[in-house]
């Protein structure tokens, strides 16, 4: 594969080129609709953080937001989130930051309490499908039920698009945010926008 | 599609859950005093029944941990699910 046929791009930096679909050319040519939107969303510093009790609030304060205790729930505080994804496993999302301050900070308040962090920055690219039919176009990949009541703002999950593992949460009634593993992310986005003409 | 309750996440599809085999299986806490039958049976026999079985289940594309459940295996009706560690409700095992 030749250079030019690599993307570049801000959300695809990190000095890996990723060889295939561009990302970023999809991206450009995606059209919006009053139905639903797709748009890429900037890099951001990703860590994940597994521990025991002791060591949860403590990394939850160094972050500047607590981690939500309860099931498939985010909390936000400005541009910064807590994602739950397990009973012992959270990830942290801060765009537009790099995850070298975070993470230092991280492991200074949480030193001598058993926990892992570790920086997964450049594991995953984030969408975003905002409209009155966002829902809609996620169901035509994702078997959840996202009506309001089942799928409230404020929740968050990992699950499945098409054969592809995702992320997904509901920052607005009708904005969803999808994260996908890099290398599946040409592949998501094109399904969503197969979507999204039948919406 | 079968809905399977993950006792951390609730009612979720079945396609976000891998199946992980028989459950309340420990591996022997001193394999070496063991005959090679009873490493055989620990290794490869399961009940099979016909009927109630208590199975692992991982919700792998959830919230990526390890349960318990009671299936039907005639039915395939998950009779209950539970955490890892607690033992296995009191539900009557089929005939077999
Ligand atoms: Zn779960």
């Amino acid at each position: 594969m030749s250079e030019a046929a690599r993307v570049s791009g801000p959300d695809l930096g990190h000095g890996h080129p990723y060889p295939g679909v561009s990302l970023a050319a999809l991206a450009e040519g995606s059209k919006p609709s009053a139905s639903a939107s797709l748009k890429l969303l900037p890099a951001t510093a990703r860590l994940v953080f597994r521990g025991r009790e002791a060591a949860i609030g403590p990394a939850g304060e160094a972050f500047g937001v607590a981690l939500p205790r309860e099931a498939c729930r985010f909390n936000t505080n400005g541009t910064r989130s807590v994602l739950w994804l397990g009973p012992d496993e959270w990830i942290l999302l801060a765009p537009g930051e790099g995850p070298a301050p975070l993470f230092a900070a991280i492991e200074t308040a949480t030193a001598g309490l058993p926990h892992a962090l570790v920086d997964v920055s450049s594991r995953s690219v984030a969408f975003d499908l905002s409209g009155p039919k966002a829902g809609f176009v996620l169901n035509q990949g994702n078997p959840l039920d996202l009506s309001l009541d089942a799928f409230p703002v404020g929740m968050c999950t990992r699950t499945v698009f098409a054969k592809s593992e995702i992320v997904l949460r509901r920052t607005a009634p009708d904005s969803f945010v999808v994260d996908v593993w890099r290398s599946f992310a040409p592949y998501v986005w094109q399904l969503l926008e197969e979507a999204r003409r039948g919406a | 599609m079968l809905i399977i309750n993950c006792p951390y996440c609730g009612e979720r599809p079945e396609i976000e859950f891998r199946y992980g085999g028989e459950a309340h299986i420990a591996r022997p806490a001193d394999p070496s005093a063991l005959s090679d039958a009873e490493w055989t049976d620990f290794l490869y026999n399961r009940t099979n029944p016909k009927g109630k079985h208590a199975e692992r289940w991982r919700h792998i594309h959830g919230c990526g941990r390890y349960f318990n459940a009671v299936r039907d295996t005639v039915s395939d009706f998950f009779v209950t699910t539970y955490k890892t560690g607690e033992a296995r409700p009191d539900i009557e095992e089929s005939a077999r």
